[in-house]
């Protein structure tokens, strides 16, 4: 009568799914368990399917050549590719160390690449990247850019950064849905026996010792940006086995902290506990600790995620920003600086521009495909592997019923293949009535029978679906609250710390710049955060300057 | 002959049987949990009670010897009977805190023996007519499938959807539905005698629960008014909270989610209290800002002053603010105040509100409920206060009412250092409000509050006329605390360490 032990949704499966199997997999739930929301019967509600504008970057990968370009190109000091956090904190840097003559070529409609946020009916609420660990002291350059930002408000007597209130995550911050109830926080303590507590003390401690060691020259193990940390053979060993298989060794087998280090990974890296490089695992606890400390760095977070750092950056470069420009050629002509060639997809012509310096600030795997010298630059990408994701906005035009808990800013699911959702209007303060809960789904699928091609090719139907299955195992009457679901598909949304990836060696070598491009974007620090976007986009930066090559 | 009765009818019974019993077994768990906090404990305890009563009912049935379809079908009735009305039953004895326990374990423990009894009765039952391997077999697959079923619907369906009270009903009545249909289902069994009185009894009960199904709604208010003590005049489930009046020779009172807002027996002291101090010390009351204080009287105290140009009061319900202004009694009690026509009522959460704006005022009187929740908690935080401050003229006064500092001194002097933090010059007052006891309040400026010359509490502007409680000597004597209210340490609230609510729940949650 009492149920057993919890256990994720398996991951294994042998035979090839139907569409329906397929969705009740997706939603975690049996397949009785999509009836009823199948048809929406009731509950009429709309809504769209977005994708991130990939379609040239697509067929350039195809081997897709433009037309020339009829006018002469644009001269300036520093061509950066990608309007993404990393491309955009390359244009902070170099505005603050006096190159105004730059330009960011965006993709996409509008900055923020996988950082992106959205606004509808008076909702602001993100579509990828919502939250951002405030940093410590030593990571100067993002501590002066909030400080801009208005978010760092002062110094305390440490010398680390005073954050601003209202950036900071609001109480009640997180809870999970766990035998049928919420439960604040989000390990599930209810029904965890005295090993299972142990467990957990046991492994902060091991993550207190990471986080609090420095190595020969003096680096801490594991900080943020990882190129500040250590690269010594310590860490580097880590990520020669998995976090499922360096759990093991540690005797971590406390099914309670195995799902929550397994929830923690496919929440930033969207792998599972096996498929996780342990140097990434580890990382995730130990870099957000203070040394010494036990508290991990409060989370900042706004309405939109972390589209308002966007916002911010964008705001800085202005006109500088050439959106819906699709960069399909970049070619260093020696003395003649190197020519970036790029589709206005406006106008469906082709633009150029000549840069002193250029900054790749886009996803390494199309690198191969844009950059003219790449082939013989003796690199190699086949360790770099990206995974998918879904995310939905859905429009609520009430709270669903709560008994003993309130909303939290993030609202887990146990049972589910989802990480749940987070609240877009609780930074606002609204607590009562109409909001939009975004909602995330990694892909954690290694089975090619979970195609990515499948999963584009479900409709807006299907994955409302989804969606809404899952979110009705906590919320029963959210089914009728629903006035709208958006759904946005990342096909390569994020690079993968798989075993092997952070240091072996392919990663290191793509950072190196080629000649007078240099290269930025989070993909080259192995995992996908703010953080590291922003270090190497604002390093990329320093590169166009000459010296300063970290 | 009951060998005709196809196989399948009797094994619907004993997944019927097995279903209700887990419910009800749920139901207690739930309901001990809802009321007595501490579900870990709870749900352990009553599923302890509840197996242990099983074995006692199976032993005990190698004492029936005959009649064993008769005592199964009674038991089947009494069960529908007892487990039927236990959540409703709870939920009254749950006003009288020391016998909660007593019958919910009580009710536990003999809803249990029962069910024990069933399975092996049936099983008796059965055993002449099947072969012996097959019926432990299927007897108990459709006992765990039961169980199974129970526990998926239980959360997913039938708490959302029916909520407990008419859970426990309807189960109740399957439980009964069992029983009747035993008499037909094993007729051959039973002798003639006292059948029809047997079948009466199963059908009063079914009848029984139908009706308290359908009252159901009354029936809460009913439990209600046994744990408000006082008979329910009004009651209203807004889109926010539950409000509440009741009444009791002439008095009445206003209950938020079950919490005493005021009783019009004493409430005058309390507002009085609240707003004057305020009203008295500030250099100018023209705009008056009123945040909470849905019910009016607040705003009637601050009326009192002819030189009050304006009040805009922000209450989060209008369902509250409605109440207060349609509403007889609350309307008389209030003088109309919301009807005055310098009055703006705004339904808006008051943390919003004060974002978003730019009108200014001279005075502020907050009249939040505690903050026993996080969302009230915000109220109370150092950014609120901030934002509260940009909404204030240079020279403005604020009033605070901030919970019992005899039974929350720390939840009290947290939000005296919160709003220090925000940079106000802050005076802790009290007065006796005999529906709460002692209750505190904080008087605050925008500028450092002026002091009559031997350090007392200095009244710079006359007290209005019509005062029941306040004279100018007792304004004064509130401002000097005993020594049991003396300021003790604590942290500052802060939105994303929200520690107000943690000690709020401590200290009233041991009181
Ligand atoms: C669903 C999701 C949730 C996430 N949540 C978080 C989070 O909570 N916190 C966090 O820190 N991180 C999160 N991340 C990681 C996030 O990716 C990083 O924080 C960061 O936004 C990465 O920025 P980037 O500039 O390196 O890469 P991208 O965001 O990928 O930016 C690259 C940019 O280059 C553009 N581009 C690509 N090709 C071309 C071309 N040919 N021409 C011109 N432009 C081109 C793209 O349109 C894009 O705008 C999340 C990621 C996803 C997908």
């Amino acid at each position: 009568m009492v149920s057993g032990e919890p256990d994720r949704p398996s991951t294994q499966r042998t035979t090839r799914m139907t569409r329906r199997e397929l969705l009740a997999y997706l939603a975690g739930v049996p397949l009785s368990g999509l009836v009823g929301c199948g048809s929406h019967a009731g509950s009429s509600f709309d809504g769209e399917l977005l994708n991130p504008a990939f379609s040239i970057p697509h067929r350039l990968r195809d081997g897709w050549r433009p037309p020339p370009s009829k006018l002469p190109p644009q001269k300036h000091r520093v061509v950066i590719i990608g309007g993404g956090i990393a491309g955009l904190s390359a244009a902070w840097q170099l505005q603050r160390r006096g190159i105004e003559d730059y330009v960011v070529l965006e993709l996409g409609d509008q900055p923020g690449g996988t950082s992106l946020s959205g606004e509808r009916s008076g909702f602001r609420f993100p579509w990828g990247a919502h939250y951002v660990p405030a940093p410590m002291k030593e990571n100067e350059p993002l501590v002066q850019l909030f400080q801009e930002m208005g978010v760092v408000v002062g110094q305390r007597d440490d010398g680390e950064p005073e954050f601003a209130e209202q950036a900071l995550c609001r109480e009640p911050e997180e809870r999970v849905f766990f035998r049928g109830r919420w439960i604040e926080g989000l390990y599930p303590h209810v029904g965890a026996n005295e090993d299972d507590l142990r467990q957990l003390e046991r492994f902060r401690e091991v993550m207190r010792d990471w986080a609090t060691r420095r190595d020969e020259t003096g680096r801490r193990m594991f900080a943020i940006p990882m190129s500040s940390a250590s690269d010594g053979d310590a860490v580097r060993k880590l990520d020669t086995i998995s976090m499922d298989a360096w759990m093991n060794s540690q005797g971590f087998d406390s099914p309670r902290l195995r799902w929550l280090v397994d929830y923690a990974c496919r929440d930033d890296y969207g792998l599972t506990l096996d498929q996780t490089s342990a140097w990434a695992g580890v990382f995730y606890f130990a870099s957000r600790l203070q040394p010494g400390s036990d508290h991990s760095q409060p989370v900042m977070t706004w309405p939109e995620g972390n589209g308002r750092i966007v916002r911010h950056l964008a705001e800085r470069c202005g006109q500088r920003i050439h959106c819906r420009h699709a960069v399909t050629e970049v070619r260093d002509r020696g003395g003649a600086g190197v020519l970036v060639r790029a589709v206005d997809a406006g106008s469906s012509t082709t633009v150029e521009f000549v840069g002193d310096e250029v900054i790749f600030a886009a996803p390494q795997f199309l690198a191969p495909h844009v950059i003219d010298d790449w082939q013989t630059s003796g690199r190699r990408l086949t360790s770099f592997r990206y995974g998918g994701w879904v995310v939905a906005n859905v429009f609520l035009k009430a709270r669903p019923q709560e008994s003993g808990s309130e909303m939290c800013w993030d609202n887990v699911i146990f049972d589910s293949r989802s990480l749940g959702y987070v609240t877009a209007t609780h930074q606002t303060g609204r607590d009562h009535g109409a909001t939009v809960l975004t909602w995330y789904q990694p892909m954690t699928d290694d089975d090619p029978r979970v195609s990515r091609a499948e999963l584009m090719r479900l409709s807006w139907r299907d994955w409302a679906d989804v969606v809404v299955a899952d979110l009705s195992k906590a919320h029963g009457d959210i089914g009728g609250l629903i006035e709208r679901i958006d759904v946005m598909r990342w096909g390569h949304a994020m690079i993968q710390p798989r075993v092997g990836f952070v240091w072996g060696g392919q990663r290191e070598a793509a950072s190196e710049s080629l000649g007078r491009i240099h290269f930025a974007a989070t993909d080259l620090s192995g995992v996908a955060l703010m953080e590291e976007a922003f270090d190497r986009g604002v390093r990329a930066a320093d590169r166009c300057f000459g010296g300063a090559v970290g | 002959m009951i060998q005709r009765a196809p196989n399948y009818l009797l094994y619907l019974n004993v997944l019927v049987i097995a279903t209700c019993g887990l419910i009800y077994e749920l139901l207690a768990g739930t309901l001990a949990s809802y009321l007595l906090g501490d579900s870990v404990t709870q749900f352990s305890l009553v599923i302890g009670v509840y197996l242990s009563a099983l074995g006692v009912g199976s032993w005990l049935s190698r004492y029936v010897e005959q009649r064993v379809a008769r005592t199964f079908i009674e038991i089947e009735i009494a069960l529908a009977l007892l487990g039927g009305l236990s959540a409703p039953l709870l939920f009254v004895a749950f006003a009288q805190i020391t016998w909660f326990r007593i019958a919910l374990f009580g009710s536990v423990f003999a809803i249990g023996t029962l069910v024990g009894l069933e399975l092996p009765l049936l099983m008796r039952i059965l055993r002449e007519h099947l072969d012996f391997r097959e019926l432990v077999a299927r007897v108990l697959t459709f006992d765990y499938i039961g169980a199974l079923l129970a526990s998926v619907l239980f959360p997913v369906l039938l708490v959302p959807s029916l909520g407990l009270v008419r859970t426990s009903l309807l189960f109740g009545m399957l439980n009964a539905a069992v029983g009747v249909w035993g008499t037909y289902l094993l007729r051959p069994l039973l002798s003639t005698r006292g059948l029809g009185a047997l079948r009466g009894r199963g059908f009063l009960v079914i009848g029984l629960l139908v009706v308290a199904f359908i009252k159901a709604d009354t029936l809460t208010d009913w439990t209600e008014e046994v744990i408000l003590e006082n008979p329910i005049v009004y009651s209203k489930q807004s889109e926010f909270q539950r409000i509440v009046v009741t009444q009791r020779q002439g008095d009445f009172q206003l209950h938020l989610n079950g919490h005493l807002q005021f009783n019009s027996k004493d409430e005058y002291r309390y507002h009085e209290s609240l707003v004057h101090p305020a009203m008295t010390m500030a250099d100018t009351a023209e705009r008056v800002l009123v945040l909470g204080g849905g019910d009016g009287l607040a705003v009637r105290e601050i009326l009192r002053y002819p030189g009050v140009e304006s009040v805009t009061l922000v209450d989060l319900d209008p369902a509250m603010t409605q109440l207060a202004s349609e509403f007889p009694p609350l309307a008389t009690l209030n003088e109309h105040a919301l009807s005055d026509p310098r009055v703006t009522v705004m339904n808006r959460d008051a943390f919003v509100w004060a974002g978003e704006g730019e009108s200014q005022f001279d005075v502020a009187v907050i009249d939040f409920p505690d903050p026993g929740s996080y969302s009230v908690g915000k109220l109370y935080t150092t950014r609120f206060f901030q934002l509260l401050r940009r909404r204030l003229t240079s020279s403005a006064v604020v009033s605070v009412q901030c919970t019992s500092p005899l039974v929350a001194p720390k939840s009290y002097w947290c939000i005296i250092h919160t709003m220090q933090q925000a940079g106000f010059d802050v005076r802790p007052y009290q007065a006796a409000v005999p529906s709460f006891g002692v209750w505190g309040f904080a008087l605050a400026g925008m500028q450092p509050l002026e002091s009559d010359r031997d350090g007392s509490f200095l009244i710079r502007n006359p007290l209005p006329e019509g005062l029941h409680f306040l004279d100018a000597k007792t304004t004064v004597a509130m401002f000097d605390l005993p020594a049991d209210l003396a300021r003790v340490e604590t942290n500052v609230n802060r939105l994303n360490d929200q520690v107000l609510v943690r000690y709020y729940e401590q200290e009233w949650g041991a009181w």
